[in-house]
């Protein structure tokens, strides 16, 4: 047995406890899973109860009251059609900013259902600005002002009143169970009892959010969690997706947001707030210089850093005193961290330019074009596994409403195919064969709808087998390293050669040979952790997934062989830009090995549905 | 950043760790809520809000320029009360109406 150094204040503090073993078991069955909890997956959850009585299980790996991106509060809509705006010139946006990486057709049918999702949640009691003529007060051409430090409580709680829709918090999902390439359900454990599910299910909606912490992070000690995307949101989604051969698009076109330096808080809430401009230390406007598009914003910092005029900041000196008490009240509606900082330091963003700085990359298709591979639909190329907010692809831009509305076009997919399914099998077309062959046994009905996979017997020995993949981590004796080291390993290698921000977000083609050797070593480690207990044991899945999607994203950053958009993909290879890769750069698992898949872009007009 | 619990203060009633979107805060055999993994924090503020007893404090690590000072956050009726309590003793309060929408 190797003993570990007791590490206070750190995970894996305690050790020696290797008798822990998974001793509960449930197998559930449902007619749609959605796994995630989060603001797509509550909508997607409310948009089934609305118009159908299929049953629902929600998985969530925290608790559906504030986990996901709004546990804090979000204070703008940032896609909305303003006044005087149609659908099409939020695509337009999107696809500019894109640099046209970007599915039309998603982003269309998204753009379509903002102002629905919008009026739905101004039911449920989101408060929001409006002038003395009872309109939304926008701010710039495509955000609404409101406030929505409760966003996610009014979502969980009109999740609370449906009627056979069963949250199960606390549950982590770890691997889809998939069959012909069919979707069947997945499996997980609980962090609060020593449980494993299986989960059966018709449809599953895949609704996990995007993976923050692949990469070094601006605060790499004690406040490592002070990030722009939820620490939690670990890539799960991704992972199971990659690893069961579902094919994901456009992992090289990374995020980096621009903000406040140390609190990595929002910047758009000053910049479009108060006018505020990004300046450098002599005082220079230098945003125009570079453009303004997201990641122009970010790679003007950069060099302007690199070249002797940092640090950077944007201009809030001389702003009014209202003004200043605005934005310390905006910030506790979604960052308090700000807030606090300004009190503390006794100044005020008038009397103090706020300094900023770019964050670390993060792979989040709700803001660039990461994500499955989905048909408008947001079908993925599994059958019956559907993917709304920031796991599904090709839509950037998405934000808070864009992911309510992927969560009810994927809801109303899921119930429409279940409706003509359960038709067909009335009709006894489907499952015909399988309802013969278990009639022998048993004519119970359930028996009969039982998925094509198998029997309650097969069932039972999967969910063993799983159980059996956890306890080998919570019974492991022969680890040497923690989740915690080959985290800041992981995160080491994606700095230094997957161009983080040590490496000003830049990278070449040998530096990526070397971030996917060193990453694959990593995978070989982190098969040898010990979990202390069940949350530890999601600490492990947690650093295998981020590790799955690293190789993922070093994979489609070699791929694309250009630079088309500086800092989230700065390819010092290829510096240049060129039309000959107005392609999206897919990815798929296939024995083992990830296959790179070029496709045609979906233009203006044009849609992309899977044709099998 | 990360959060203070005041185990004088705590009541046991568990809320703070049901809300955790990151599940870091757990009880101690002595039914008082500590935070498991201070490192892990986001710094989402959930825990101080769900606290009706003032005993979850948030603060700003000094690695991000943290000196010192502990926020918390009561509500009363329709109004959040954001307090800051300074090393030196002094206290400021933001107060933000629920009701009042972000005017940027």
């Amino acid at each position: 047995m190797i003993e570990k150094a007791n590490n206070p204040g750190q995970r894996f503090k305690v050790y020696g406890d290797y008798k822990m073993r998974i001793d509960k078991k449930e197998i559930l069955h449902t007619d749609i899973l959605i796994i995630g909890g989060g603001t797509a997956g509550c909508y997607a959850a409310m948009t089934i109860r609305e118009h159908s009585d299929y049953s629902v299980i929600i998985a969530e790996k925290a608790n559906i009251k504030r986990s996901g991106c709004l546990a804090a509060g979000v204070n703008a809509l940032n896609a909305y059609i303003t006044k005087g705006h149609v659908p099409q010139d939020y695509v337009d946006y999107a696809d500019k900013d894109a640099d046209h990486i970007v599915r039309q057709d998603l982003l269309l049918t998204m753009s379509e259902g903002l102002n629905r999702v919008t009026a739905k949640m101004e039911q449920l009691g989101l408060v929001i600005l409006k002038d003395e003529n009872g309109e939304y007060v926008a701010r710039g051409n495509r955000n609404i002002k409101i406030n929505g430090e409760n966003f996610k409580p009014l979502l969980a709680e009109a999740v609370s009143k449906l009627s056979d829709v069963t949250v199960i918090n606390r549950l982590n999902i770890t691997d889809y169970i998939v069959d012909c390439n069919q979707i069947k359900g997945a499996f997980g454990f609980s962090i609060a009892e020593n449980k494993a599910y299986e989960i059966r299910a018709k449809k599953v909606l895949i609704a996990t959010g995007g993976a923050a912490g692949l990469y070094r992070p601006n605060n790499p000690g004690f406040s490592r969690h002070k990030m722009w995307y939820p620490p939690f949101n670990t890539g799960a989604g991704y992972a199971m997706g990659i690893r069961a051969g579902a094919e994901m698009t456009t992992f090289e076109m990374r995020f980096i947001a621009l903000r406040c330096k140390d609190t990595i808080a929002p910047t758009g809430t000053i910049a479009q707030g108060v006018g505020a401009k990004q300046v450098n230390s002599l005082g220079e406007v230098y945003e125009n210089k570079y453009g303004l598009t997201t990641s122009q914003r970010v790679y003007g910092t950069v060099r302007e850093n690199l070249e002797g005029r940092g640090p950077c900041y944007l201009r809030t000196e001389g702003i009014t005193k209202e003004q200043d008490e605005s934005l310390r009240k905006a910030y506790l509606n979604m960052a308090p961290s700000q807030t606090l900082k300004w009190v503390e330091a006794g100044k005020n963003p008038s009397e103090q330019n706020v300094e900023i700085e770019g964050t670390e990359p993060y792979i989040v298709g709700g803001h660039t074009a990461s994500g499955y591979w989905v048909d408008t639909h947001r079908e993925t190329t599994i059958h019956g596994l559907f993917a709304a907010g920031d796991v599904a692809g090709g839509c950037p831009q998405k934000y808070v409403t864009g992911a309510l509305v992927e969560g009810e076009i994927a809801a109303l997919r899921m119930m429409q195919q279940l409706d003509e399914e359960t038709k067909l099998t009335r009709d006894g077309r489907l499952y015909g064969n399988k309802r013969m062959e278990v009639a022998g046994k048993s004519e119970d009905a359930d028996l009969a709808e039982e998925d094509k996979t198998g029997t309650r017997e097969t069932e039972q020995q999967l969910l063993d087998a799983k159980i059996a993949e956890y306890d080998a981590f919570l019974q492991n004796k022969s680890a040497l390293f923690t989740v915690e080291q080959l985290e800041e390993a992981m995160q080491k290698v994606m700095d230094t050669y997957g161009g983080g921000i040590g490496s000003h977000y830049q990278f070449n083609g040998k530096q990526l040979d070397m971030a996917e050797e060193k990453i694959r070593q990593l995978q070989v480690l982190a098969e040898n952790l010990h979990a202390e207990d069940m949350h530890e044991l999601m600490f492990v899945h947690e650093l295998k997934e981020r590790l799955t999607v690293c190789l993922s994203v070093i994979a489609h950053l070699r791929a694309r062989k250009e630079t088309r958009w500086h800092s989230f993909a700065e390819n010092l290879d290829y510096p240049d830009k060129s039309d000959d890769w107005l392609l999206y750069v897919n990815s798929k698992m296939e024995d083992g090995e990830l296959k790179i898949i070029y496709r045609d872009l979906v233009e203006k007009g044009e849609t992309y549905e899977h044709s099998n | 950043m990360s959060i203070a619990i005041d185990s004088m203060k705590c009541k046991g009633c568990k809320k703070c760790t049901t809300v955790c979107p990151g599940s870091l805060i757990e009880m101690k055999e002595n039914n008082r809520a500590y935070i498991r993994y201070p490192r892990d924090c986001w710094g989402c503020a959930s825990c101080i809000k769900e606290c009706a007893f003032g005993a979850i404090s948030f603060y700003l690590g000094a690695d991000i320029g943290g000196m010192g000072s502990k926020m918390t956050v009561s509500a009363e009726g329709d109004l959040l009360n954001w307090q800051i309590e300074k090393t030196d003793g002094t206290k400021e309060v933001v107060t933000v109406n629920k009701k009042d929408s972000n005017k940027y």
